[in-house]
């Protein structure tokens, strides 16, 4: 089987080989998935073909192991360097195992930069994050404002006390609550990412706070058990679910009510963004260094910190309005 | 006899001064309504401590009860995912979590290997076939009909269904321990396996029919748990095995086998439950949540381990008296 889907890759690569030859001006852009087939990626192939036809003369070559391995990517990655193309965009599958592939394609003067899922710094020029700490803790409490315009209490579900991730973004969160004078911020539970404590957790917060507006739950296994519970309360309407997840885990909360909206990367964005950051670089009209800042087409620009990583916009909000369309993507 | 009953006794009155004590902290925990919701949520770890009870009797342990009952309830989503009715579903579970529980069974009972191992591996094959019929997806609420999601919802004379499922296996199983010769031979195996064997009772079959039932009731629990939670994925009820055997200790159903009941095991469930819907709402430090969880279960294992430790004899009297 995989022999079949090695030659079947073989082959898909050699016709993009053979277009890219017919146009030899074409600049040629490798988005490099964790593994080909999975929707998220697939979504980002569509926002880098996107970018391709705004800038006109870049070429997208979209490919990706079959399973997510960093052997299956160190294999697509050097036929990418055989191919001689212009740039490669990885979201890798392990952080240091690409590293002696990637300095290699450096060495032959092809751009690369790491995306989603990063890469060590000495493997890549930058690497571009889908948001940040702070712009992640602003959004999940205005998610939860935006939908109580007379202001109330609002409560955290997290994950475990010490999930690193949750702790930074409620921190972060916290750090600008004053922006939101009306709303209330009145404790943090933690429902340990299990279903069903985190389930429980909410039926406590609905008891001890009768008044509570929103809860916000940083968390994808967080999120549906607190939407869970709000409905089986009969709640919907006075309690807002909010905060982190996926749309096609959401859809069907989104839909009841139970959530107005939630917030999460958008793959498309993502996708587009670091084809336009490959081009940038790859063309030598900006430069991959700390303090840089390089431009990204309808996204705006980013700012490289000093590990050159650099965040690429607030999280993606999803409501009634899209979480349908998306649902079928990741 | 008067012992155990005592140790019930005892272990009621703790479950009343636990409620005495949060509803002085929250004095809503303790309306009826709450305390139906709190019985309606132990309902999964009863059933699954019942279960437990009746392995632990015969000298075993299952830990792969939590994973028989994500498998369970994955298959159940997907199931109805493919329009099959419910009534079907419920059999269906039931008899795959029995299998489930048959292949522990068989593997204690044939190769006579420790029961801890089997389960210990059969736990992670279990967690792991899930990932293989699913490749890792979630099964959401959307894709579950509204069927499939109101069945143990639906409220019967003030309890929902979830919770009459539990009252009406309490009194079968409580009926099986007490009227049946199966019943009577789960004590008999346990507490002395050697006369077990001269009064005709098979260890090894008895055994298997312990997981069998076990598994049964971690099928059907599945169903209950991914249609009241209305998420099917890898993980749920992870580390759940535990807390049911922590419900069993703390029921005084004895871990060397042989001695326990099912008021015990129920009101050691029951006890785990109020615990775990009491801290949410008492507005304890979370960071403390689990040391007293914890301590809980050790103070009631402590207190067991106490009552049932049998007072010294004295053989010679008259030798003591000279003393």
């Amino acid at each position: 089987m995989s022999i079949l889907k090695k030659a079947l890759t073989t082959a898909a690569m050699a016709s993009a080989l053979l277009a890219g030859a017919a146009q030899a001006e074409d600049m040629r852009i490798a988005i490099v998935a964790k593994a080909l087939g999975i929707g998220f990626f697939e979504a980002a192939n569509k926002g880098a073909q996107e970018a391709a036809e705004e800038l006109g003369d870049v070429e997208i070559i979209y490919t990706g192991p079959t399973d997510t391995t960093a052997e299956g990517q160190v294999e697509v990655i050097n036929s990418l360097i055989a191919q001689r193309v212009d740039a490669i965009a990885v979201s890798a599958n392990d952080t240091d195992a690409l590293v002696p592939t990637l300095k290699k394609a450096m060495q032959r003067g092809i751009t690369v930069i790491s995306w989603d899922s990063g890469v060590a710094p000495e493997g890549r020029q930058m690497h571009l994050n889908p948001s940040s700490a702070p712009l992640i803790g602003n959004m999940i409490i205005k998610l939860a404002a935006d939908n109580m315009p007379e202001g109330g209490q609002v409560a955290v579900l997290s994950a475990t006390t010490t999930s690193t991730n949750q702790n930074v973004w409620i921190e972060e969160m916290n750090k600008v609550a004053g922006d939101y004078p009306d709303v209330e911020v009145v404790g943090t539970v933690y429902g340990d990412d299990l279903a069903d404590k985190s389930y429980r957790e909410t039926q406590g917060l609905l008891k001890t706070y009768p008044d509570l507006k929103a809860i916000i739950a940083p968390t994808s296994v967080g999120i549906v058990a607190a939407a869970q519970a709000v409905t089986d309360a009969g709640k919907i309407g006075e309690v807002n679910v909010t905060g982190l997840g996926l749309p096609s885990e959401m859809a069907g909360h989104v839909k009841s009510g139970a959530s107005k909206s939630f917030a999460i990367w958008n793959p498309i964005d993502l996708g587009y963004s670091a084809t336009m950051i490959a081009y940038h670089l790859a063309k030598g009209d900006a430069s991959a260094e700390p303090g840089a800042t390089i431009p990204m087409g309808r996204m705006g620009e980013v700012a490289l910190d000093d590990n050159t990583e650099a965040a690429m916009a607030d999280p993606f909000v999803y409501d009634a309005s899209n979480v349908e369309e998306f649902a079928d993507v990741f | 006899m008067s012992l155990l009953k005592s140790r019930e006794a005892i272990l009621a009155l703790a479950i009343l001064g636990l409620l005495a004590l949060i509803a002085s902290r929250f004095p809503g925990f303790v309306a009826p309504a709450n305390l139906a919701a709190v019985f309606t949520d132990s309902s999964p770890l009863i059933l699954l401590a019942l279960g437990q009870m009746v392995v632990i009797l015969t000298k075993c342990i299952d830990l792969s009860v939590a994973a028989n009952l994500a498998l369970c309830g994955m298959v159940a989503a997907l199931m109805n995912g493919a329009g099959i009715p419910l009534p079907l579903i419920l059999i269906g579970v039931i008899a795959l979590g029995a299998a489930l529980g048959a292949f522990n069974g068989m593997l204690v009972w044939t190769l006579g290997i420790p029961s801890i191992v089997v389960t210990l591996g059969t736990m992670t094959i279990y967690r792991g076939v899930i990932f293989l019929l699913t490749g890792g997806a979630w099964i959401n609420a959307h894709q579950m009909s509204p069927a499939f999601k109101a069945f143990p919802r639906t409220v019967i004379a003030g309890l929902p269904v979830m919770a009459w499922i539990a009252v009406v296996i309490i009194a079968a199983v409580a009926l099986l321990m007490m009227r049946t010769p199966l019943g009577r031979a789960f004590y008999a195996v346990g507490g002395n396996p050697h006369a077990a064997v001269y009064t005709g009772i098979s260890v090894g079959r008895t055994q298997f029919a312990a997981f069998v039932m076990a598994g049964a009731l971690a099928g059907l629990t599945g169903y209950l748990w991914v249609a009241r939670y209305a998420v099917a994925y890898v993980d749920i009820a992870g580390g759940f095995e535990l807390d049911v055997v922590a419900a069993c200790v703390i029921g005084g159903i004895a871990i060397a086998g042989g001695a326990g009941t099912v008021a015990g095991c129920v009101m050691g469930a029951l006890f785990l439950g109020i615990i775990k819907n009491a801290l949410p709402v008492v507005g304890i430090s979370p960071f403390w949540q689990m040391a007293i969880s914890g301590a809980a279960i050790l103070i009631a294992i402590a207190f067991n381990a106490q009552s049932q430790r049998a007072p010294g004899r004295i053989i010679l009297k008259r030798a003591e008296h000279r003393t």
